[in-house]
């Protein structure tokens, strides 16, 4: 926190007006790419394949997104990417509680062999191949069970969930058993109200990373009819690469007015569509992702 | 000598009374805490089925691996995996693209949040200071895959906005993505735009515990800004420096897997094929199980020296390890 300082110097003033400079272009330079794509999806073709800055547009078009929802597998998508974030969160979630719970008590015996067993898998895995090789042994390929549960475990959140609990005074457990309070009782009518910021960050965390998963769809979940919105924006940017490694191609059928609406703007609809929840929802639950850090550096 | 060897002989009755007590009172928690353990089979359960049995699952690295044989029942291959790691000349490609993209990051990006919490420290208005944080990580809200479009939409050498500054100034386009000389530039710098405003936090967290009176003492010393941001304000990130570079050090090996396999492409695979990546191609894509899951085993098992050597040194060096 800087002092507020009476007269400052004159270089000390100049630096304060480059810093506000500096830190306003860096601000651009994160906004300025996700403006454009925005732009892009509702402009008029011609504006689209014009180069330079792009900052406003006054024709604004939505057939890209009509285009969107009519050609490609939208609703499916976004079906399966909610089924996933609903019940890879609420999975997420018992698994990491239930687990933490029971590690943060301190006089259960073997806790800390059992505690080891977790922690080690964080400092060695078998590796992607042998958790391929099982996922298919299980008979877990193209299923929705595949995206949520191998991932279901987090080692890193049991820890953090088990060090906030073991903050948690067991004054306040033990007077609710005496009063004749069951473990389930405790567990969800103490505990839990109690975690509740916990139990926030890691709810975030997770939601969002299931929205952003991608590589354990296409490996585990290739078929279409699973097809999650990350995989069909990957699918729609490579065919664009595709497309654009055939010179000329789009515009042959630009000049029989085949292409009405330019792929380059139905690429940006895709994204939008795609990252257009979490902007929506990233104002209010960023701070939230930030106390999440501050809980993770906490050591135990 | 009669009496000493009694004592001893009642100790020891003792040890053993106290051992077997002391059991019976393990298994009597145990029964009492049931309910305990019924709730941590669920984790457990997934921890051993998703975590460990890969591990036993890396056997196939050193096995003539036949699915219908299984695991243990097909034959020892004689390391045949290890002796062709050695000789293969894209594992040794591999490595060196992990180690030296590893090194270009620790040099240009590590710093990158430093510096920024550094300015934003500097800044006199909160608000602005939380917009500009609050800007700065919205990349790191956004998968690869959508980030990898909106770059490959910034780098277009066509449409691209930084192909119009160099027109501006009389320069060819450049073809970022697709250009060796620059694959790896575009690399550390879309990797330090996507997470350097995520990263700030902990230093600024560092800075937060700062008590005000020091800058305050400083100034009626006579301190200026600058003095006061070498002596006070970087002094108080050192530690956290200190820790984040050596966790770093301890993770060369991991490269990101997910910018590279979306913004790579077989042009530059001479300086952007990582060893997650070859994992990836030579193991699910072209089925060489055994020999990718050697691949893994090799990287995995360094990566764990580096990190127990890392810890190692610094609890030799501090009082404390880095768990």
């Amino acid at each position: 926190m800087p002092v507020v300082r009476g007269n400052a110097s004159l270089g000390s003033r100049s630096f304060d007006v480059a810093n506000i400079a500096f830190l306003l272009l860096l601000s651009l330079t994160f906004i300025y790419p996700f403006w454009t794509v925005i732009l892009q999806a509702f402009s008029p073709a011609e504006e689209v394949y014009k180069i330079g800055l792009h900052i406003w547009i006054d024709d604004w078009r939505f057939e890209s997104f009509a285009f969107v929802f009519q050609e490609e597998n939208v609703g499916l998508a976004y079906v399966n990417t909610m089924f996933r974030v609903v019940f890879g969160t609420i999975a997420t979630l018992l698994v990491t509680f239930s687990g933490a719970y029971a590690l943060s008590k301190r006089n259960l015996p073997f806790r800390a062999p059992i505690t080891a067993l977790y922690l080690m898998t964080l400092f060695f895995s078998g590796g992607l191949i042998p958790t391929y090789l099982l996922i298919r042994g299980l008979d877990l390929v193209n299923t929705r069970l595949v995206l949520i549960l191998p991932i279901a475990i987090q080692v890193y959140y049991i820890i953090i969930a088990r060090n906030f609990l073991m903050t948690i005074d067991q004054a306040m457990e033990d007077s609710a058993v005496m009063d004749g309070a069951g473990y389930w009782t405790v567990l969800f009518r103490i505990m839990a109200p109690l975690s509740l910021p916990v139990i926030a960050v890691v709810a975030l965390w997770t939601a969002v990373s299931h929205w952003n998963a991608w590589f354990d769809a296409l490996i585990y979940a290739p078929d279409k009819r699973l097809v999650v919105l990350q995989m069909l924006v990957r699918d729609i940017l490579n065919r664009a690469r595709l497309r654009e490694q055939l010179d000329g191609f789009v515009e042959d059928l630009d000049r029989f007015g085949l292409v009405i609406v330019p792929p380059e703007s139905v690429q940006a609809a895709t994204i939008l569509v795609t990252i257009g929840p979490i902007i929506l929802v990233y104002p209010f639950i960023q701070r939230y992702f930030v106390k999440g850090v501050m809980l993770g550096s906490l050591k135990g | 000598m009669l009496a000493g060897d009694s004592q001893t002989e009642i100790q020891h009755a003792l040890r053993n009374q106290y051992k077997h007590v002391m059991r019976r009172q393990t298994l009597r928690r145990v029964v009492r805490m049931r309910s305990f353990y019924v709730l941590l089979s669920f984790s457990l359960a997934l921890l051993i089925v998703f975590k460990y049995v890969p591990i036993y699952g890396a056997l196939i690295a050193f096995k003539d691996f036949n699915v219908v044989k299984g695991i243990l029942g097909s034959p020892w291959n004689d390391f045949t995996y290890f002796k062709r790691l050695s000789v293969d000349p894209f594992f040794v490609r591999v490595v060196w693209n992990t180690f030296w993209l590893s090194m270009l990051r620790i040099v240009f990006a590590f710093p990158a949040p430093v510096i920024l919490a550094l300015l934003l420290n500097e800044l006199h208005s909160n608000v602005y200071k939380r917009a500009v944080q609050t800007v700065s990580y919205l990349p790191h809200f956004m998968s690869w895959v959508v980030i990898g479009g909106i770059l490959r939409e910034v780098l277009s050498p066509q449409r691209g906005i930084l192909a119009y500054l160099f027109e501006t100034v009389g320069l060819e386009p450049v073809y970022w993505l697709t250009n060796v000389p620059t694959f790896r530039g575009v690399l550390v710098v879309t990797g330090i735009w996507q997470g350097v405003g995520w990263a700030t936090i902990v230093f600024l967290a560092a800075l937060s515990s700062v008590d005000p009176e020091l800058y305050e003492s400083a100034e009626i010393d006579g301190a200026g800004r600058f003095v006061q941001a070498v002596r006070i304000t970087i002094p108080a990130m050192v530690p956290v420096i200190v820790i984040l570079l050596l966790l770093q050090l301890a993770k060369v090996l991991d490269e990101s897997f997910d910018q590279i396999f979306i913004l790579y492409n077989p042009l530059v695979y001479e300086v952007a094929d990582v060893i997650d990546t070859y994992i990836y191609r030579s193991g699910i894509l072209e089925g060489n199980y055994g020999y990718a899951a050697a691949v893994g085993l090799f990287k995995n098992v360094a990566g764990l020296v580096l990190v127990l050597g890392v810890n190692e040194v610094v609890r030799r060096y501090s009082d404390y390890g880095l768990w």
